[in-house]
């Protein structure tokens, strides 16, 4: 693939504007029970029922923390490639909302469990490291519902207490396309580690968007603003792009930019400021007199990164190697765990290359037309292999193949019993298919004078009843090898 | 380090708690006696200590990842300030 250049500016009057981005990405950790309490985290349970005395903040009511809420932070970060700290503190971040109980969310402010690490983004202009700034273990809060009742609120604390990885990166992002592909390979590492499940439409990963633009070669960064809780890849995409413009015209019409809380509103398309968090910021955050530091043992750190799978970057280095694809390639088969657990069992069986063409092709086309997921797939990775096989070897072109893959997404049958049962099977038999070429050559001999006399052109037609008469089961390959030596004799 | 009556006025809005003007003159007084008593301590050198956070030299203990809690609702929601049986109803609060 040829490298593009990177391109992303905001065009203003007075020059190119390059946009500067820092995500905090909330990232809910994958664990049967809550972070401090024992309450259940499953998604979708009726309001309020997975609620303990904890999570509502009854008086006198202590946390005990969940060991593998800490694992699981550990080894988001190992995967991370960052620093896991031996000792971290839990403080309390103060505020004051109706669906926070406790009056303070438990946090890690000064001494984080995890440290700097970094995550790397393959670009169409190369790959690019983004530095991680820090990972903290923090509770979620519960879910206010504004629109059941015209003069209240309604709270569900439900996913009050849940464990959030919050995930600091660097300002290291110049562009709504390097957050879409950053965000993308923070959710494929979380998934491959099983230590967050990625869902965004169920908020298992949101993020704050840090956004700031500065003359293009500027040293110094601008003034940032913060966009709250963004809950999809392409609501990030839009805040950013109109937080950029709006920032670059209050820069040339000689205004300041405020640092502040800003909201983006989905409908119509722009960010506000929240007035209402002017007074957020005083978080007055200290540590929490009921939890002692977090101290871990370098040995389970150790044993936790021995167990640790194989991650995208690893897999994406073997599959080049392994399988000899390309970068593109392996790149999409490695984005997801099932993809390319799938991809394996197929290329195990059958021809690496050709599989790699064909999933990425075809099947991921069916699937995408179903809005399935592979894990759903109606043709399993077996009888998949089964069709490369049948391709690679000539046993069918792959015209037909595109014939047999439909029946098998509709009948879920194996290809051999359906190549078998339409007869479907390429004809490559060249005493056969020599035969019925002279046929048709004899048939036409107008055109094959024609031909002879230098009206190239009329070899596709020839090519073209030859499929017709072998109701395009001729091989396309030996077809042209015949036909070629026929029609010079 | 002194405290202002606007100081003493956004701690206490912080905090929720609600002030009365004719107080604040007497608070701003009463906290600015107590913050030059403990201000005392700037007098050691504290360069090299570490800040401590808990007086026991113990580490964190942990719980296993079990559901043993919860199914409560109607015990959670007899504190809601409002009447309901599913969710706790509070004045609208909304950006």
């Amino acid at each position: 693939m040829s490298k593009e250049k990177f391109d992303y500016f905001i065009k203003g009057e007075k020059g190119k504007y390059e946009v500067v981005i820092g995500l905090e990405v909330h990232a809910q950790v994958l664990s049967k029970s809550k972070l401090f309490s024992g309450s259940s985290t499953k998604f979708g349970a009726d309001p309020n029922n997975q609620v303990s005395l904890i999570d509502s903040a009854f008086p006198g009511m202590l946390p005990v923390i969940n060991g593998e809420c800490v694992n699981q932070a550990v080894r988001t970060g190992l995967g991370l490639n960052a620093k896991i700290n031996n000792y971290s503190v839990f403080d309390r971040k103060n505020y004051f909302y109706a669906d926070l109980p406790q009056g303070y969310q438990i946090s890690q402010y000064k001494n984080p469990i995890v440290g700097e690490g970094k995550v790397l983004l393959d670009m169409p202009y190369g790959s690019k490291e983004i530095g991680i700034e820090r990972l903290h273990l923090e509770q979620d809060a519960g879910k206010s519902i504004h629109d059941m009742d015209p003069s209240n609120t309604y709270v569900d604390l439900n996913r009050s207490g849940i464990a959030l990885m919050e995930i600091v990166s660097k300002p290291d992002l110049r562009s709504p396309d390097e957050v879409n592909a950053y965000i993308k390979k923070l959710r494929s590492i979380m998934r491959y580690l099983g230590t967050c499940d990625g869902n965004m439409q169920e908020g298992s990963l949101r993020a704050d968007v840090n956004v700031s633009v500065r003359k293009e070669g500027d040293k110094n960064f601008g003034t940032r603003c913060e966009i709250k809780n963004v809950n999809s890849i392409k609501f990030m995409q839009m805040a950013i792009e109109y937080e950029a413009t709006r920032q670059v015209e209050l820069i040339e019409n000689g205004k300041k930019i405020d640092q502040e809380t800003r909201l983006f509103d989905t409908k119509k398309n722009e960010t506000r400021s929240m007035r209402s968090k002017e007074d957020a910021h005083d978080y007055r955050y200290f540590p929490d007199p009921d939890l002692l530091p977090l101290k871990i043992e370098q040995k389970l750190i150790d044993d936790l990164k021995k167990s640790l799978p194989e991650l995208p970057d690893k897999k994406k280095e073997r599959f080049i190697k392994e399988y000899g694809l390309n970068a593109y390639e392996a790149n999409v088969l490695v984005s997801e765990k099932e993809i390319s657990d799938y991809y394996e069992e197929v290329a195990k069986l059958s021809d690496k290359k050709l599989a790699a063409t064909w999933m990425m092709g075809d099947l991921f086309a069916m699937l995408n037309d179903r809005g399935l997921d592979i894990s759903k797939s109606p043709i399993s990775a077996k009888h998949f292999a089964e069709l490369v096989q049948a391709i690679k070897s000539g046993e069918i072109s792959g015209r037909i193949a595109k014939e047999v893959f439909e029946i098998m997404v509709e009948s879920g049958d194996n290809p051999k019993k359906i190549i078998e049962s339409k007869g479907m099977k390429q004809q490559s038999d060249p005493k056969e298919l020599e035969k019925m070429i002279n046929e048709i050559l004899s048939k036409n001999k107008d055109k094959v004078d024609q031909y002879k006399a230098g009206k190239e052109k009329l070899f596709g037609f020839f090519v073209g009843q030859v499929m017709k008469l072998s109701d395009g089961k001729a091989n396309p390959q030996l077809t042209n090898e015949i036909l070629k030596k026929l029609l010079k004799g | 380090m002194s405290l202002d009556k606007e100081k003493i006025k956004h701690v206490a809005k912080l905090a929720r708690i609600s002030v009365d003007d004719a107080k604040v003159e007497s608070l701003t007084k009463d906290l600015n006696s107590i913050f030059k008593f403990i201000e005392q301590l700037n007098e050691l050198n504290t360069d090299k200590v570490e800040p401590l956070t808990s007086i026991l030299n113990q580490s964190l203990r942990s719980r296993k990842d079990e559901i043993s809690d919860g199914k409560i609702r109607e015990k959670i929601l007899k504190n809601s300030p409002k009447e309901n049986e599913e969710f706790f109803v509070v004045p609208k609060v909304v950006e």
